[in-house]
């Protein structure tokens, strides 16, 4: 017999509460590492979602701590102060609950029932999933605190009066989460879901009115961005940056790696993809291609007018010399360019627009197109504002703008002059 | 006849079907061609001196300065020290609009390519205008650079950028081969507080204590100076600074 011993016998519960113990605590940690675990890839999904969100371009100062806001944003309003929403708790969102950050993201008011400028493009926003947007409260309420007080908003009258909103609201807010279509494919509504929603496309490239209102009927036809001196182009017409006629790879591309066949992002767009969508999915990006491309095309641009056509006359041969001994080393003798490295000129639908602000700025600052994990080190184009007289860089864009079946007008030494003192940053 | 007909049915018909795979691989290889044409592959060569040719339109050829005053010189200076002034335009806190845009949405890792490139660049002085001041200011300007003035806590130039002038490595500029206008600009800009490189400001307490016309005679006196035997910064460590900096023009 082997009878366990008293002590053995005393011992045994012990043991076996022991061992049940350990189960329990293993299971209780196993679920604690379950919910971390959990809690971990929200927040590591929130990460993704601001970023598709670009909320660190309007929240941080560069080379500052990251979401503390006090970034000054000129408007024709007067200047705005982006808000701190890093989780400090007397600062910034730490006292938030995640239903307040949905109510203000999808409405537009704060915590305390204030309205929002529109400089937060919660027009767009509103799109955004109620799991999209407490996901993003998630990673916002994980990243280092910050305790910087937001800075007073410094609109001038009437705007300094937030109730007005109301009535910008009535005319350019509508409520509501982004709504499939189910008679497009689920590639195309999620890319619709990230350019109509987070990726909020339209505050740049649906023109903005005298009340600082884009019209839905005009979305993505293009505009002027407001201040910055930069043409967002149209993205539904194939005389501006529509993309009917672009494969879906140099979309693709763009958007991803900030260059592409057909050319290379510059201006505000440059900071869109440094931010943001250089950290997109090949899906997500891919999904955007698909929406982007499938966008219906509008508008054809007038032939030139006579005055034009004289200008043209006039400076093309000029333009010819300096596009020789300035440009042709790198875009090539016939605008061909060099794959990803110098866009090409030729057929390039960002010089030919009937706005020519944007080919103007390239020739005067130059530019870097951004640094991405796809294209860490661009090629870049030399400044010529120092180099080129008004004249000369009128002549030389005109000729690139009508070179090589072309088909953009011809501009002014006056169009140039109006944009050297355009703001650089 | 009906079999015959299947057969020769099956027969044209695959004879059809690789007829039209062929005229396919034909076509794609046509148009693959041609696709090949109209999507330019030709790409740049793939050196760093055809990446920074927006930044020597304006600095020279190689990094070695212009005609024009305030585009300076950048051959052979130390890279730590160039690589800190471009994280700084980049972020804003150094102010020059033209170069806060251009290196806007540049990563560190290319920057600190950039600077590599340009601190290896041994090139050549540029022959500097004579400048136009009187011997007596030119006189304090070399006795600021060389001396410095003890009684008001002004240490030597030489004591910290090298007793060539041509800086120290990792982090302090060469002051040689600088027009006299952009050197004032600097100082001034620094005396301001509004020449900063990171946090905190070396340089500022001690142009804080720099008269107008200090300025000017330093300026004036290093633009004079002979482009030197050895273009190279001092090695690191060869020279016992006269102040330490610490965190500032150093990361």
């Amino acid at each position: 017999m082997n009878k366990p011993s008293p002590s053995e016998e005393c011992r045994r519960p012990w043991a076996i509460a022991s061992r049940s113990m350990l189960c329990l605590a293993f299971g209780v940690f196993a679920l604690v590492q379950g919910v971390r675990g959990q809690d971990a890839s929200i927040i590591a999904k929130g990460e993704y979602l601001a970023r598709a969100g670009d909320c660190i371009a309007c929240h941080s100062n560069p080379g500052d701590k990251p979401f503390a806001g006090g970034r000054a944003m000129e408007t024709p309003f007067g200047t705005l102060y982006s808000p701190n929403i890093s989780p400090d708790a007397a600062t910034g969102l730490g006292a938030w609950s995640a239903d307040e950050f949905y109510t203000m993201m999808h409405t537009g008011r704060t915590r305390s029932g204030a309205l929002l400028y529109p400089a937060m493009p919660y027009a767009s926003y509103t799109k955004v999933t109620r799991a999209d947007s407490d996901a993003i409260f998630a990673y916002l309420k994980s990243v280092p605190p910050v305790h910087l007080q937001n800075r007073e908003q410094d609109l001038r009258f009437p705007y300094n009066n937030r109730n007005l909103l109301l009535g910008w609201r009535t005319l350019y807010f509508h409520e509501g989460e982004y709504q499939p279509d189910s008679s497009k494919s689920s590639e195309w509504n999620r890319g619709a879901y990230l350019v109509e929603g987070l990726g909020h496309c339209s505050m740049c490239h649906t023109a903005i009115n005298a009340l600082g209102g884009s019209s839905k009927s005009e979305a993505f036809q293009g505009g002027l961005i407001p201040m910055q001196q930069w043409y967002a182009p149209s993205l539904t017409s194939n005389r501006e940056a529509g993309l009917g006629d672009w494969s879906i790879k140099d979309i693709s591309d763009l958007l991803q790696a900030g260059v592409s066949a057909r050319g290379a992002v510059y201006g505000p767009m440059a900071e869109v993809v440094y931010n943001s969508l250089q950290y997109l999915s090949d899906a997500d990006i891919h999904a955007m291609a698909i929406y982007l491309k499938a966008l219906p095309s509008t508008g054809d641009t007038t032939p030139p007018n006579e005055v034009q056509t004289q200008d043209k006359l006039r400076l093309f041969p000029l333009g010819k010399k300096i596009y020789a001994a300035q440009c042709a080393m790198c875009h090539g003798t016939n605008g061909e360019g060099k794959g990803w490295d110098f866009p090409p000129l030729a057929a390039n639908q960002s010089i030919q627009m009937a706005s020519s602000v944007n080919p103007i700025r390239m020739v005067l600052n130059g530019g870097y197109p951004p640094g991405t994990l796809r294209n860490p080190r661009p090629y870049g184009m030399p400044p010529f504002a120092q180099q080129l007289s008004d004249e000369e860089v009128a002549a030389v864009v005109t000729y690139i703008r009508t070179a090589w079946n072309n088909h953009g007008a011809a501009i002014t030494a006056q169009d140039v002059n109006a944009l050297r003192s355009a703001p650089l940053n | 006849m009906k079999k015959v007909d299947c057969h020769h049915s099956d027969f044209l018909g695959t004879f059809r079907n690789v007829a039209v795979f062929m005229a396919l691989i034909l076509l794609s290889a046509v148009t693959g061609q041609l696709h090949a044409q109209t999507q330019n592959s030709v790409t740049a060569s793939d050196s760093t001196a055809t990446r920074v040719m927006a930044c020597t339109a304006c600095h020279g050829e190689r990094g070695q300065g212009s005609g024009d005053d305030y585009f300076p010189r950048l051959a052979g200076k130390p890279t730590g020290y160039l690589y800190n002034q471009l994280v700084a335009f980049r972020d804003g806190q150094r102010k020059y609009p033209p170069m806060n845009y251009l290196l806007a949405y540049l990563p560190d890792s290319y920057l600190r390519e950039m600077a590599d490139y340009f601190a290896a660049q041994l090139t050549p002085f540029p022959a500097l205008p004579k400048p136009n001041v009187a011997p007596q200011v030119l006189a304090l300007g070399k006795r600021l650079v060389l001396q410095g003035d003890d009684t008001r806590h002004i240490p030597a130039c030489i004591a910290c950028h090298g007793a060539s002038l041509t800086g120290v490595s990792p982090d302090i500029p060469g002051l040689l081969g600088l027009h006299s206008k952009y050197i004032s600009a600097q100082l001034g800009a620094s005396r301001y507080g509004t020449r900063i490189a990171n946090k905190s400001n070396c340089m500022q307490p001690l142009t804080a204590r720099l008269s107008e016309a200090d300025i000017t005679a330093v300026s004036a006196y290093l633009s004079s100076l002979p482009a030197p035997a050895n273009p190279a910064p001092a090695p690191a460590g060869s020279l016992k600074l006269a102040l330490t900096c610490e965190g500032s023009e150093t990361k």
